[in-house]
């Protein structure tokens, strides 16, 4: 598929989830197509970071389902708190570990699964939809009812996948991926490189392919199209690009100018303004190191 | 390099170490600078036991020229580690009231807060599942608070009212903060002064603090690093010096 393609299978209103980990694999050309898109009116369910950032700024945000939203080596994401602040977005507002049972319960087609977080916090006060329920057994003991999660669509980012849409991970984690398919209509998976199935082994062990071609309804090869997340072993988190990002995000004149220059174009236009703005960072920073003294 | 008086920053290394005195083969989970170099001071020395990670996915264990890979603990394992309570972590707090109610979400109205921060993380999960402790580099009563705006992290009083027995892995075990070393062990489990640093006293603390805090009739001194635990964090765990920036320009 391309991006295109999948993008002209969603729909205005409905729930999309969004694999990977605060700035760590997010499936950002799909979320970049997506922003651009006419659709509209979404709930996203995502661990967040710049996916929820760029999706809260291109007003497609109607309800946010998460635990936290971070760009990690940037604590607050700017585009969501500045949603917040001026209550332009829904919240339901989860536990991380909430997040993942709500997500596992849809993948099992539960309603609900038991869980202890929650108890005690408020966040029993500000989701009113959340219940709580008695164990049936000799314990009696009360749990927060943790409600499933079912999505309409699923993206995730992996480092490989064939073409029927077995996916691999090359990283320490797999996040919660596999799920987010599971709890998904329709899984969408982007990679770095679509390799033929008798190579996938060549690059990890068995156990690193976290995605089986039942989970997903669709492949998209997207080369760097986690960035500028990290996706390691292929690449790390572009700081400067994510510093670039955040600086702008607070300040409307300066976001228009970063979208004008990053977020006009096509997918291809996006890594071909990356790659002149890495130039020109790489060339000014040379030229610091020939005027200045010693950095630290 | 290990000569010198010892500095704020490795007091508090020294009194987040302590936090995890006598846990034994649990994971500890420190949230920010000075909290990692106690946790992995504390490994080194006397909690041998302790697991860290890197920050991520891979459990990192010490050996005499460095760290070790000795597992993996991608997200999803560190929840269920978390929930069968072998877990110990030591978080921030943007607000902290006297019975150790946290909040990380978000200041005002949740509806529209004046200020959204990270939101609530895994401090619901983790203070109904095992021990706790916070870590305050500026201990200010913007901080410590009478009343938090929003409950991420569970308190004493608030643990007590559940129902039955759901509070029963509940457990706060201190507050470290630039100032001092505090406990919850004051009247129905409130917080309550157990040390003050060098140069701090207990008028400071209760100055900068935003409730009635619990005080023995003499408060001791912080314990002060060791010749050998000074040598660890200055040559071995943080020759960078990454511990003062955590409490510069606060």
């Amino acid at each position: 598929m391309t991006l295109d393609d999948v993008i002209g299978e969603l729909r205005s209103g409905m729930t999309i989830g969004i694999g990977g980990w605060g700035s760590r694999r997010k499936p950002m050309a799909l979320v970049r197509a997506l922003a651009a898109s006419a659709v509209s009116g979404l709930t996203v369910v995502s661990y967040g970071g710049p996916d929820v950032g760029l999706l809260v700024a291109a007003g497609k945000v109607r309800r946010l389902v998460t635990g936290f939203v971070s760009l990690d080596s940037i604590p607050l994401e700017p585009h969501f708190r500045r949603a917040r602040e001026h209550a332009l977005i829904e919240l339901t507002e989860l536990d991380e570990g909430m997040l993942h049972w709500g997500l596992l319960a849809a993948a099992h087609r539960l309603p609900f699964l038991p869980m202890r977080a929650g108890l005690g916090s408020d966040l029993l006060r500000v989701n009113r939809e959340l219940r709580t329920v008695r164990s049936p057994y000799a314990d009696g003991e009360e749990f927060v009812a943790v409600p499933a999660v079912p999505l309409d669509a699923a993206f995730v980012h992996m480092n490989r996948a064939d073409a029927g849409g077995n996916g691999q991970y090359l990283g320490p984690d797999p996040y919660f991926d596999d799920l987010y398919c599971l709890a998904a209509q329709r899984a969408y998976l982007s990679c770095e490189r679509i390799v033929p199935t008798a190579e996938l082994l060549a690059a990890g062990p068995p156990q690193s392919l976290l995605i089986n071609r039942a989970m997903v309804t669709g492949v998209v090869e997207t080369p760097r199209g986690a960035h500028f997340t990290s996706c390691v072993p292929d690449y790390d988190r572009d700081e400067a690009f994510q510093a670039r990002y955040a600086g702008s995000a607070g300040d409307p004149e300066a976001w228009r100018d970063f979208t004008a220059e990053f977020l006009s174009g096509t997918e291809a236009d996006y890594q071909a303004a990356v790659a002149r703005f890495t130039a020109a960072s790489l060339a000014g920073r040379t030229g610091d190191g020939v005027t200045d003294g010693p950095r630290a | 390099m290990s000569r010198g008086q010892p500095t704020l920053a490795e007091i508090c290394v020294v009194a987040c170490a302590e936090a995890w005195r006598g846990d034994g083969a649990i994971l500890a989970s420190p949230m920010g600078v000075i909290p990692t170099l106690g946790a992995r001071l504390a490994q080194l020395t006397f909690e041998p036991e302790l697991l860290l990670t890197d920050g991520e996915a891979t459990l990192l264990a010490p050996v005499a020229d460095g760290l070790v890979t000795e597992g993996w603990l991608p997200f999803r394992q560190v929840f269920t580690l978390l929930a069968a309570g072998k877990r110990h972590v030591m978080m921030g707090a943007s607000q902290l009231d006297r019975f150790g109610n946290q909040n990380i979400s978000c200041i005002g109205d949740w509806a529209r807060p004046r200020a959204q921060l990270l939101g609530a993380r895994g401090a619901p999960g983790n203070t109904v599942n095992h021990p706790v402790s916070y870590w305050v580099p500026k201990h200010s009563r913007r901080v410590l608070v009478d009343r938090v705006d929003m409950v991420s992290g569970v308190g004493y009083d608030r643990a007590a009212g559940l129902t039955g027995r759901s509070g029963r892995f509940h457990e706060l075990r201190r507050v470290v903060t630039n100032l001092a070393v505090l406990d919850f062990g004051g009247p129905d489990r409130s917080m309550r002064l157990r040390s003050v640093h060098p140069g701090v006293s207990v008028s400071d603390v209760a100055d900068a603090t935003g409730f009635l805090l619990t005080a023995p009739y003499q408060v001791p001194q912080t314990r002060l690093p060791t010749e050998a635990e000074l040598a660890l964090i200055r040559n071995r765990l943080d020759p960078q010096a990454r511990r003062d920036r955590e409490l510069a320009g606060r």
